[in-house]
Order: C-alpha cells, then sequence, then structure tokens
C-alpha cells in the first residue's frame, strides 16, 4: 500500500496557498516547536525519529542538527537542498510544487533547531514550476509572520531566502552547494571542517534535502513513536520513490520503507511495459549498483538495499526491461558525470574522461581487447579517491553492470555489436 | 545599458538579502539571463558595475555554468533531456523527430531565429518522460502528436 504522510494533500490543489495548508492543519507544528518546545527538545524529538537524510546519504537528521555547536558568536545557517539532479529523482520537484509550504515549515523549524535566523533554500535554476511556487509561498508566509520577524510573538526571527542555481548536478553536493551560494564557481570542498562546524561564510550550517525537511513538521506533530511505528527498525517512516524507465505507471510513490521493490514496480507500477521481461533495476538514483530480477523482491530501506549490494540513495528506480543494451545505458551515465565533474580534483576529472572513451569507442563497435581490464583499473582508482563522492557516483554503476553484465560487455567488444538490440521508440 | 530597469531593480532587490554581496552574482546572472536569453562580457560588465564585484569573478563565475547559452540562441531554446530515464522512453528519437520538423540539427537555430535545439541532462521530470524544456516550461510525456501541438503553437505565438 501507498502511505501517504508528505503526499497526504498532494492532489488537494488548494495545499499549494498558505489557506488550504492551514486549513488541512500546516503551521501547527511550527507554533508548537516555537510555543512550547526549546531547540533541544526539537533535535531530540527528530534523533528518536530516527529520520534520515533522503538526500542519498542516509545521514541521521537529528545527530546531524546536533553537531551545531551551542553559544558560538557566529551565525548559523540553514540551507535546503532543493538542487535536485540526479538521474532518475523527480520527488523534490513535486513536492515543492504541491506543497511548498510543508517545505517551508520543516526549513522553520529545523532553522529554529539549530539557532539560525537566515535560511535558504537553493533551488535548481531549470525549476521553472516549482522556483515560482516556492517563490509564491515564502511570501504568503511572511504576509501571515510564519517568516520574518517576531514569529508566533515568541520574539524568533527567521529570514528564508530562495536561491536558484545554473544547471549544475554538482551543485547538489554540499560543499559545491556552499561555494555555489558564495559566488563561486560550484566546487566541492575538502571535509573536514565540515559544514555543520564551517560552511556557509564559514559559519555552523546544515544542509538538509526537501524531503528530509518536510518530514519534519510530521514528526514535531505526531511524536518520534508514530514516525517510527512505520517502516523498519532501523529505516523508519516513510520515503518518496521516483519510479521511472520501463514501467506501466511511472510516477512518485510515497511507501513505508522496507516494502519490497516488487511491489512498487508491479502492483503500483503496473509491471513492466511493452510486454517485456525485467532485465535490471537501478534502485536509488543513477548513481547506485544496478540489481537483477532476482532481487525484486529485496525491501526497500538503506540496510536491506546495501545488503543486495546497491543503496537506497535518493529513492530514483530506473527500471530496464530486457530489450535494452547495457552498454548503450551505461555510455549515457558517464557521459553524465563526465559532464558534470567540476573539474577540482584529478582522478574524477581525467578519469571520468577516460571512461567516456573507452565506454563510447565500445558502444560504437571500436572496442579492444583488454578495454574491460582498463576500465576496472580506472574505476578502482576513482573509488574513494575524490574530494567529494561524485567520482563513486560516477563508478559504481559501471562496477555493478561489469560484474554482472560482464559477458554482454565482452559480447559488445567481440562483436562489435550489441548483444542486445535497444527497442524503444519515441511514440 | 543592455539590462532594462526592471532587471537592475530585480537585480538591486536580490542583492540585499544577502549577508554577503557575492552570493547575488548567481541571482544576478539569472535575471539578465531571463532578460537577454543568453550571457556576454558585457553583461558581466553591468553586473559587476551593479553588486559591486569585480568583473572577473562574475565571469569566472558565469563560466561554470550550462544554463546559461553564452552566445544568442533563438526565441525559443528547446531543451531535450537525454539522460536515461528519457532515453528509455525514447529521448533520441524526440531529439530526431525535433530535427525533422525544425529542419536544423542538434546544436543549431533555425534560420527565422525562432529554434535553437539541444541535448540537456536529467531536468527532474524523469517520471514523466521523455520531456523537454522551451524556455522556462516543462513540456512532459511527450509524443509525436504533443510535440506538433506545441510547436504549432508557439509559432502562432511567436
Ligand atoms: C554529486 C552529488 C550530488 C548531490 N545532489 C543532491 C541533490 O540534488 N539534492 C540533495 O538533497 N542532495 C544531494 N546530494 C547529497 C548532499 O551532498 C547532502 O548529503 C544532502 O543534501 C544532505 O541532506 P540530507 O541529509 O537531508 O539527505 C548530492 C551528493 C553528491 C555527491
Ligand atoms: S532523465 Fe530525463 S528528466 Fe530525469
Amino acid at each position: 500500500m501507498e502511505k501517504r504522510v508528505l503526499f497526504k494533500h498532494i492532489d488537494d490543489p488548494e495545499q499549494v496557498t498558505v489557506k488550504g495548508y492551514v486549513s488541512n492543519g500546516g503551521y501547527r507544528a511550527w507554533e508548537k516547536a516555537l510555543k512550547s518546545m526549546k531547540p533541544a527538545d526539537v533535535i531530540d524529538e527528530v534523533k528518536r525519529s530516527g529520520l534520515r537524510g533522503r538526500g542519498g546519504a542516509g545521514f541521521p537528521a537529528g545527530l546531524k542538527w546536533s553537531f551545531v555547536p551551542k553559544g558560538s558568536p557566529r551565525p548559523s545557517y540553514l540551507i535546503c537542498n532543493a538542487d535536485e539532479s540526479e538521474p532518475g529523482t523527480c520527488k523534490d520537484r513535486e513536492l515543492m510544487e504541491c506543497d511548498p509550504h510543508g517545505v517551508i515549515e520543516g526549513i522553520a523549524i529545523a532553522a529554529y533547531a539549530i539557532g539560525s535566523h537566515i535560511s535558504f533554500i537553493y533551488i535548481r535554476g531549470e525549476f521553472g514550476g516549482p522556483i515560482r511556487a516556492m517563490e509564491r509561498a515564502i511570501e504568503e508566509a511572511y504576509a501571515k509572520g510564519y517568516l520574518g520577524r517576531n514569529i508566533f510573538g515568541s520574539g524568533y526571527d527567521l529570514e528564508l531566502i530562495a536561491h536558484t542555481g545554473g544547471g549544475a548536478y554538482i551543485c547538489g553536493e554540499e560543499t559545491a552547494l556552499l561555494n555555489s551560494l558564495e559566488g563561486e564557481r560550484g566546487m566541492s570542498r575538502i571535509r573536514p571542517p565540515f559544514p555543520a562546524v564551517e560552511g556557509l561564510y564559514a559559519c555552523p550550517t546544515v544542509v538538509n534535502n526537501v524531503e528530509t525537511l518536510s518530514t519534519v513538521p510530521h514528526i514535531i506533530n505526531n511524536g518520534a513513536a508514530w514516525y517510527t511505528s512505520m517502516g523498519t527498525e532501523k529505516s523508519p517512516g516513510t520515503k518518496i520513490f521516483s519510479l521511472s524507465g520501463h514501467v506501466n505507471k511511472p510516477a512518485n510513490y510515497e511507501l513505508e520503507l522496507g516494502t519490497p521493490l516488487s511491489y512498487l514496480i508491479n502492483d503500483l507500477g503496473g509491471g513492466i511495459s511493452g510486454g517485456h521481461r525485467l532485465k535490471a533495476i537501478i534502485p536509488g538514483g543513477s548513481s547506485t549498483p544496478f540489481l537483477l530480477p532476482g532481487q525484486i523482491e529485496t525491501p526497500l530501506d538503506y540496510e536491506s538495499l546495501t545488503e543486495a549490494g546497491s543503496m537506497l540513495g535518493s529513492g530514483g528506480v530506473i527500471v530496464v526491461h530486457d530489450k535494452t543494451c547495457i552498454v548503450w545505458v551505461i555510455e549515457r551515465l558517464i557521459h553524465f558525470y563526465r559532464h558534470e565533474s567540476c573539474g577540482k580534483c584529478t582522478p574524477c576529472r581525467e578519469g571520468t574522461g577516460w571512461l567516456e572513451q573507452l565506454i563510447s569507442r565500445i558502444e560504437r563497435g571500436e572496442g579492444t581487447p583488454g578495454d574491460l581490464e582498463k576500465i576496472d583499473s580506472i574505476c578502482d582508482n576513482i573509488m574513494g579517491r575524490t574530494i567529494c563522492p561524485l567520482g563513486d557516483a560516477a563508478v559504481m554503476p559501471i562496477q555493478s553492470t561489469l560484474r554482472l553484465f560482464r559477458d554482454e560487455w565482452q559480447y559488445h567488444i567481440d562483436h562489435k555489436s550489441c548483444l542486445v538490440k535497444s527497442e524503444f521508440e519515441f511514440a | 545599458m543592455i539590462l532594462n530597469e526592471q532587471s537592475i531593480a530585480e537585480i538591486r532587490e536580490k542583492m540585499v538579502k544577502y549577508p554577503r554581496r557575492k552570493s547575488a552574482i548567481l541571482p544576478a546572472l539569472t535575471v539578465a539571463y531571463r532578460q537577454i536569453g543568453h550571457l556576454n562580457e558585457d553583461l558581466y560588465g553591468e553586473i559587476s558595475k551593479i553588486i559591486e564585484i569585480p568583473v572577473v569573478e562574475i565571469a569566472e563565475a558565469a563560466s561554470f555554468y550550462t544554463m546559461f547559452p553564452k552566445h544568442p540562441v533563438g526565441k525559443y531554446l528547446i531543451q531535450v533531456c537525454h539522460n536515461i530515464s528519457c532515453a528509455l522512453l525514447g529521448a533520441d528519437g524526440l531529439v530526431r523527430y525535433l530535427e525533422k520538423k525544425l529542419e536544423i540539427r542538434k546544436g543549431e537555430t533555425t534560420p527565422d531565429n525562432l529554434f535553437t535545439l539541444i541535448t540537456v541532462e536529467c531536468l527532474g521530470s524523469c517520471s514523466t518522460a521523455p520531456m523537454m524544456q522551451i524556455n522556462d516550461r516543462y513540456y512532459e510525456n511527450l509524443t509525436r502528436e504533443k510535440v506538433d501541438t506545441i510547436l504549432d503553437e508557439l509559432r502562432k505565438q511567436a
């Protein structure tokens, strides 16, 4: 079953307005937090809820907030990461477009928890619709006193600035995002120092994903115990999965964590499209290792997907049917990562370029014996050796297909053509 | 000045919101791009004067961000997502269809300066693939029929 917490009012067209949002119970959590909870209580509640970051890394949200030094003379900043650009992922866009006040309320509560009076939402520049929805909602929230000075008469002030990006995947990586927000080129920073200690303008900063923050008001309203009653012990709550690719009903679906992948693909997604058979699944956005059809019963939670050799990532589930050449899929992906590498560190900048050349050559039917070993070796030399995880993200899907579909790669080199001709036409 | 009064006012308004002025570079570039349709050195110079940041720093940032074309494009910039979810649903065929209809190749602009066709990476619209963005609007779940209607309407509007 779908379990709609974040998506409870997603089909209500009034939800985008402050009036509709409030009549659906909105901004009550913000009022509760400000009037009856101390920042430490908010952090504690979120810690106990077990909420983990939905941007890809799955880091516990409450724990991250607790790293912000208390009583620091420098200001602290809360940043909502709305740069959503991991291929296969389109959930934050729907949240912002259909429930922008939910995002604002989450930002506000998190800002209060870390003592921030200036917060930002970094929205990818191409997102015309979400940008307009968020800007309108922010204006309304100021007009109603949910943002601005002396909110709910509590004496607490909070500014929220909508900042738009320039079309760079890397700016979703939190340290590159910080540079971009400072007006620099969006290149990642070496950690430590971590943003919680030295982030935006060298001040303590928390970066959280749109979905993570949108969950916070529900936890404050209903309590940590309610949240942990959903999902699994180690992966509590719900998660939005963006289902795309070769399925009959692609869409965003909100599920309890731990729901089997087969339920998403077959029951909700209506199975594989075109009467074809399942060939592979990329379960957590394009940066995560592939799964095979035999793994379709894997529960969708952080631990089970790791155990299955992949990752939950951003929850972008990409389904691939059996009339698809795996080399072609990987060529698409490596082209993307090469293009999006910020160029700061050598293994990622040069490595993704070499990988693209080798893989394109194989895809064109010009591969030579030894190419696969070269790819293996380049991958090994990127993995874990880059400033930010973009390098790993580029490599993980490649390595997994070299393991799972090595015969298909080898065939491409030996026969200078695909083992499986891709069959999908534009309708 | 290339920037009009409204753009200048908008840049000033954004600039004062940030704790540090340099943060206004990307917003300023966005305003300029929305007005002109692309960016160039003259615009960097104008922005530099408004937000009082050296022009080299504006250019340095601008060159990083691929969303802003650095040379003139057609009135309608068609950006087809060719990343994986869209590609699995025929994005390459969509590009070929557009090339045929517009009688240009990817990367080119029609002689009447109406349409420029390019491919871009994932636009966060994967569950409604294949898709394209034209200026700041998304067009999703595309079919040949839908593309025909969209192009006809844009031609009429132009
Ligand atoms: C290359 C790269 C791209 C990323 N893109 C995004 C993104 O678009 N949105 C996002 O929320 N997190 C993205 N992340 C993860 C962020 O670095 C960060 O972990 C996250 O925003 C933290 O929020 P969370 O703890 O709520 O998940 C990306 C990471 C990498 C390495
Ligand atoms: S892959 Fe095309 S929008 Fe995501």
